[in-house]
């Protein structure tokens, strides 16, 4: 008898089965970690150590989460209306674009407060303006999302490097990057928020982007599960047949869902450009908008389980950089390979012990 | 430099350039007639690249390196049969996250066993594959036109080089001329029907993932141990999301698929060509253009403004056998 269609409890299927794929996956990176020569529980101490140990810790955690909420956010919206949204990457790195030239526009003559809306919003748009010609592509000429947007993440690279090194550098420098924001395109950082805490922020750029996320993760949370347009979104990514039978319009829909996506995966750049650096540099998104994927599929696309995904990203990232430095046989990009597992097992593999899971269930109900 | 001698250099870094290609976009090419997406080229060609030149400067030999390419590459399509097709996972997701877990796992390993930042030690002449100099190479050199052609064009090449061009029309015959490739195709196009005749899709899917896995081993052996003469970081460099965009290009046919990388190849070998230089009434032309083209074209074509690219009918959807 076929396993798929038998019904498990909520806390099996939200809880242990993710739960299950996690571990292994972390599993395999501690077997790793061994296969290099070193303890993985000493690697996994230390990790802990260096991401929630001190002040400066945290902060530079929370300060990864930041940009993982969004890009997560990003590729969530996108989930639901049943669209592989790759590009929240070149997204982000465009949203970095209008979010700067907001930022160069206004900072001598306002303070941080007021620019800080219209940079959301020219991050924003940015950002869903370099979604709009995937969408378009996919609802009107049936191009499939996941190429275009692959596409469009490396068309949004070449024109950012160009627009650095020939048109925003600043004269004379030799570095790729705009001029530095004044104090009225700087977000403040959030040192009262660890004070509360007792806990010192130090260096971390912890800073006022992460309440942004917060606010956002809350609104996409009302428009997926309490507004019209949500709950179309989820229908068209549920069975698009279904949707377009029911009289929802697809390609209204699905532009709409990957216009949000994109300014979502913009919005990071708050973080980065106007919340650390205050200035738009080269390649700044880091590999963000690829996180978002393994963050939205570990919080199974809803915002809570994205925040706490994102935090857990964070710790990876934070907590990554001490182990390095402390386990020179250790790369940085071990966290790559955490995180192609994590895809893997929490993604690609999510079914894999459900059969055994639904063995397991029925024995213990019929006992 | 007159312009002929231009022209044949330009030509020969084409070809240079293109062979990872053709390799890699044949690959995608069997994976996805069958039925499966494979974002997880790069992952694999960089995944062979590492394995490539980590065997060949153990054992100093070219072709155990290939071997181990080959087998890396193929392992990791076995992971993503299993999750695409046994598992019916999401075939995005399995190709995105092979990406990483490759893009991570050699540096990790390369600087634990090398210590040299993630690079393999630079492999002797011997334990490379080299350059073929074809009979009476050096007597045509002085032949106008024909002469430096066939010295520098044709001639000179490694082995896997001429390799790709016969992949070419081999992939052509299996797919078009052998029982084996009308059913791979008939599998990504109606995998139901494939079913009914009592074949089992499954087993179809997955040797079609391996044909996928032994080309892209190919590709990352060439880049490493034959182009190269280490595994450098990170050094397929996007080449398996051109090799998909050629395959979209080339509309999933196997000769398009050639002249396709051949084109990317060349707007590559240009790119590096004309840094710097000026072009007359235009002026410096950014590299970064030409760098963009062939995703810009690509998704001209997917638009539909230069022909129609329709992709196999059951590509990226897991088949269920009905009960």
């Amino acid at each position: 008898m076929s396993t798929a269609s038998v019904p498990l409890p909520n806390w099996i299927n939200y809880g242990l089965i993710p739960l299950l794929n996690l571990t292994v996956a972390f599993l395999i990176s501690g077997f790793v970690v061994w296969l290099i020569g070193e303890s993985p529980l000493d690697a996994l101490s230390l990790l802990i150590q260096g991401a929630l140990g001190n002040g400066e810790g945290i902060g530079f955690t929370l300060y990864y989460a930041t940009s993982f909420i969004f890009t997560g956010l990003s590729v969530a919206v996108a989930i639901h209306a049943g669209l592989f949204n790759i590009g929240s990457e070149g997204q982000a790195y465009l949203g970095g674009l209008g979010c700067a030239l907001v930022a160069l526009a206004l900072d001598r003559y306002v303070p941080w407060y007021v620019t800080m809306p219209i940079a959301v919003v020219g991050a924003g748009l940015f950002g869903a303006a370099w979604a709009f010609i995937p969408a378009f592509l996919q609802a009107k000429r049936g191009s499939h999302i996941v190429i275009t947007t692959i596409m469009f993440n490396y068309i949004g690279a070449a024109l950012m490097v160009y627009l650095l090194v020939h048109v925003l550098i600043v004269p004379g420098k030799m570095a790729p990057e705009t001029r530095t924001f004044l104090e009225g395109g700087q977000l403040p950082k959030l040192g009262w928020v660890m004070q509360l805490f007792g806990a010192k922020l130090g260096a971390a750029p912890f800073n006022v982007s992460f309440i942004i996320a917060l606010v956002v993760s809350y609104l996409v949370w009302l428009l997926v599960w309490r507004t019209k347009l949500g709950f179309e979104m989820r229908t068209l990514g549920v069975s698009p047949t279904a949707a377009t039978y029911a009289g929802i319009p697809y390609a209204r829909t699905v532009i709409i869902a990957m216009l949000l996506s994109g300014a979502l995966a913009g919005m990071m750049a708050l973080n980065p450009v106007m919340g650390s650096s205050a200035r738009l540099q080269v390649e700044f998104v880091g590999g963000a908008g690829f996180v978002g994927i393994a963050v939205s599929l570990m919080g199974r696309n809803h915002p809570l389980g994205i925040i706490m995904a994102a935090i857990l990203f964070g710790i990876l990232y934070q907590g990554g950089d001490w182990v390095s430095f402390e386990m020179p046989n250790i790369t940085r990009e071990m966290i790559l390979v955490i995180q192609g597992l994590v895809i893997l097992f929490a993604g690609a593999l999510e079914y894999m012990f459900r059969p055994a899971m639904v063995r397991l269930y029925q024995q213990l109900k019929r006992a | 430099m007159d312009y002929y001698d231009i022209f044949i250099s330009v030509l020969a870094s084409t070809i240079r350039l293109s062979i990872p290609l053709i390799f890699t976009a044949l690959a995608g090419l069997f994976s996805e007639r069958a039925g499966i997406f494979d974002i997880g080229l790069e992952g694999k060609m960089l995944g062979s690249a590492f394995a490539a030149a980590c065997v060949a400067y153990l054992t100093d030999s070219a072709w155990l390196g290939l071997g181990a390419g080959i087998l890396c590459s193929v392992a990791l399509s076995l992971v993503h049969g299993f999750a695409s097709i046994t598992n019916r996972g999401n075939q995005i997701v399995s190709g995105v996250a092979i990406n990483f877990f490759i893009a991570g796992i050699t540096i990790v390993l390369g600087q634990a066993w090398f210590g040299q930042g993630g690079r393999t030690p630079q492999l002797a002449p011997d334990s490379r594959f080299a350059p073929i100099i074809l009979p009476g190479a050096d007597a045509a050199r002085d032949i106008p036109i024909i002469g430096p052609l066939y010295a520098n064009v044709i001639s000179g090449n490694n082995i896997l080089t001429y390799l790709a061009f016969l992949a070419v029309p081999f992939s052509w015959w299996v797919l078009y001329r052998t029982r084996f490739g009308l059913r791979l195709r008939a599998v990504g196009e109606n995998p139901g029907a494939v079913d009914t005749a009592g074949i089992s899709v499954a087993w179809l899917r997955y040797r079609a993932v391996m044909c996928a896995g032994i080309l892209c081993g190919f590709a990352g052996t060439y880049l490493a141990i034959a182009q190269s003469a280490a595994f450098i970081k990170d050094m397929s460099a996007g080449k398996g999301y051109i090799a998909l965009a050629a395959l979209v290009f080339a509309k999933w046919k196997p000769v398009p698929v050639m002249f396709a990388c051949l084109l990317f190849g060349f707007l590559d070998a240009l790119a590096n060509f004309m840094q710097g230089k000026q072009v007359p009434l235009i002026g410096e032309v950014p590299v970064q253009v030409f760098q963009a083209l062939p995703y810009v074209l690509t998704c001209v074509l997917l638009a539909g403004f230069i022909g129609v690219a329709t992709p196999p009918k059951a590509g990226g959807v897991p088949y269920t056998k009905e009960r």
